[in-house]
């Protein structure tokens, strides 16, 4: 007997367009490289939080003038306060030259031959909690119009920027999400409609409303994870050259050794993605076979409510 | 038991453009079938019979009036019921309704495959009708393959083959010719002795006369003799 296919609802070539597949790649990819985003955000974002909110800058003005208490400098004073501050470790004065380099740009070459009075500088590191004011208030009763600041503030501002970053790729996410559905039902709608006849005539056999939905939510869910798995694949590239780009500022020391070298620079930018992406990207495909299943059973359901 | 009380239908989608006042295609109609029963339902074009068959094979629900298929309330089923209720009701539809991609094998086993038979009662089943109603050798030929009066018996086919508690037919000899009619009214009668409920639509008067039985009458919307 010749028998040809069975499938009631012809849905072997059902949806049969490639466009669905295609809509859901880009949008897989749009979804990835959003994710990548939120992901190196925070990454990067937590580097430079912890660089510079621990970053203590103290200025003290005539650092040669005697303290408060007369005993010594004003600024062996500081130095010898700075010691036993909690919270402040490795303090440095910077030496002439190094405030010299500093300046240079400013100043010239060398601005001591320009007779300013500089104040000294002494760099250190901050582990203790606010912003450091406690600290130019200790300071200052010991040696008047002394600064000190830490990097608190740019901190703040670089987690409000984070935060902004994340706020934007949920909405995409959520955006792509609501697309990605839309296209299915779209794509759900055109064959049922395709199908009417076939459809009303099953439907009088006797079909539950569930077969008949389970088989097009089958057939849109291979479509969706097929789509999403190819567009989660063409962000892989897209990703390795943005991690690439991003690995100087991701890494805190520079290993001057290991940048030379494209294999080199591939294996560090693996390594420099953040870990929970390769976790997120198998996702991808996960959460559009939820949704185009979801979309499916939706729509064909809906639609056969029209049917007595 | 089929049972119509009062019943009235209008379609919501007439075709006839806007502004169109809908027309009472069903007017009152009152009857009662008991189980195992035979009935012809004669009429002019356009009297109703089709509608009147919708509702009974639960394609369409009234306007007004209470309907009962199997002693079921039809307005008070869920659609799960209903379906489970369609696959006790075999029909033959005016137009055939055979699938175009589906052999006329597989056009016939798609009421048991719906109803998740197993695949060898499928086979037994499914060329048994087949044969009986003179297709044997057209198992695996398309819908297209099939002249008007091949196809019309592969619809019988897929009407009787899962032996059906009630069978409806819409004029089902409208393509046969008078021998292929007789095999139909004999495959009819014999399901009917079995016990099926049948109720037959047709206007060809020779044919209700070589097959007496009780008449429900229609003309114009309305039950004009009913026994
Ligand atoms: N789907 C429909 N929508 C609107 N009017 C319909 C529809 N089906 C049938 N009618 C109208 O209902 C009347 C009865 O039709 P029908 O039940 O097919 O009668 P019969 O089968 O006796 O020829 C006709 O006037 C027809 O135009
Ligand atoms: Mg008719």
């Amino acid at each position: 007997m010749a028998k040809r296919h069975t499938d009631p609802l012809g849905l072997h070539s059902a949806l049969e367009d490639w466009m669905l597949p295609v809509l859901v790649a880009a949008m897989s990819f749009l979804a990835a490289l959003a994710i990548a985003g939120a992901l190196a955000s925070t990454t990067l974002a937590a580097q430079w939080q912890n660089d510079t909110a621990a970053a203590l800058t103290i200025q003290v003005p005539q650092p040669g003038a005697p303290d408060a208490a007369n005993n010594a400098t004003r600024l062996a004073a500081v130095q010898t306060a700075l010691q036993t501050m909690p919270g402040v470790t490795n303090p440095q004065l910077l030496s002439a030259d190094a405030l010299n380099h500093l300046l240079a740009p400013w100043l010239g070459t060398d601005a001591a031959s320009l007779g300013l009075p500089l104040p000294a500088v002494i760099t250190a590191t901050w582990s203790g909690p606010g912003a450091g004011d406690s600290i130019a208030a200790a300071l200052n009763k010991l040696a008047p119009g002394t600064l000190a600041q830490t990097g608190t503030q740019w901190a703040a501002r670089v987690t409000a920027l984070t935060g902004s970053l994340q706020t934007c790729a949920a909405a995409v996410l959520v955006i792509v999400a609501l697309v990605g559905g839309a296209l299915v039902a779209l794509a759900t709608r055109a064959g049922l409609a395709q199908r009417r006849d076939t459809i009303e005539t099953i439907h009088g056999l006797g079909a539950l409303d569930a077969d008949i939905a389970s088989r097009f939510a089958s057939r849109a869910t291979i479509l969706a994870v097929t789509g999403a798995a190819a567009g989660a694949l063409l962000a892989l590239p897209v990703l390795l050259w943005l991690a690439m780009l991003a690995a100087p500022f991701a890494s805190p020391i520079p290993q001057p050794g290991l940048t030379s070298g494209l294999t080199n620079g591939l294996a560090r930018s693996l390594a420099s993605m953040p870990p929970a992406l390769w976790t997120a990207m198998p996702c991808l495909p996960l959460a559009a076979a939820v949704i185009g299943w979801c979309s499916a059973q939706l729509t064909v359901r809906g639609w056969l409510r029209k049917l007595v | 038991m089929i049972r119509f009380d009062d019943v009235w239908l209008k379609y919501h989608h007439q075709e006839r453009g806007p502004g169109a006042l809908a027309r009472d295609v069903l007017r009152g109609i009152s009857f009662k079938i008991p189980d195992g029963g035979f009935r012809w339902l004669t009429g002019p074009s356009g009297a109703g019979k089709t509608s009147l068959l919708k509702l009974i094979y639960l394609a369409q629900h009234p306007t007004q009036g209470r309907i009962d298929i199997m002693g079921t309330h039809a307005a008070k089923i869920s659609r799960r019921d209903a379906a489970l209720l369609r696959r006790r009701i075999g029909v033959v539809y005016q137009d055939f309704r055979l699938l175009a991609h589906l052999s006329a094998y597989d056009n016939v086993a798609l009421p048991m495959r719906l109803a998740r038979r197993a695949e060898h009662q499928v086979h037994a089943d499914v060329t048994e009708i087949l044969r009986w109603v003179g297709l044997a050798n057209r198992l695996g030929a398309l819908p297209d393959e099939l002249s008007g009066g091949e196809q019309q018996r592969v619809a019988i086919a897929r009407a009787v083959v899962g032996r059906p508690k009630l069978l409806v037919a819409d004029e089902p000899t409208g393509n046969l010719d008078d021998e292929q009619a007789g095999r139909l009214m004999t495959l009819i009668t014999a399901l009917n002795r079995l016990g099926t409920t049948v109720v037959v639509a047709t206007h060809n008067h020779a044919l209700v006369e070589a097959y007496p039985a009780p008449r429900l009458e229609m003309a114009e919307g309305r039950l004009t003799a009913h026994g």
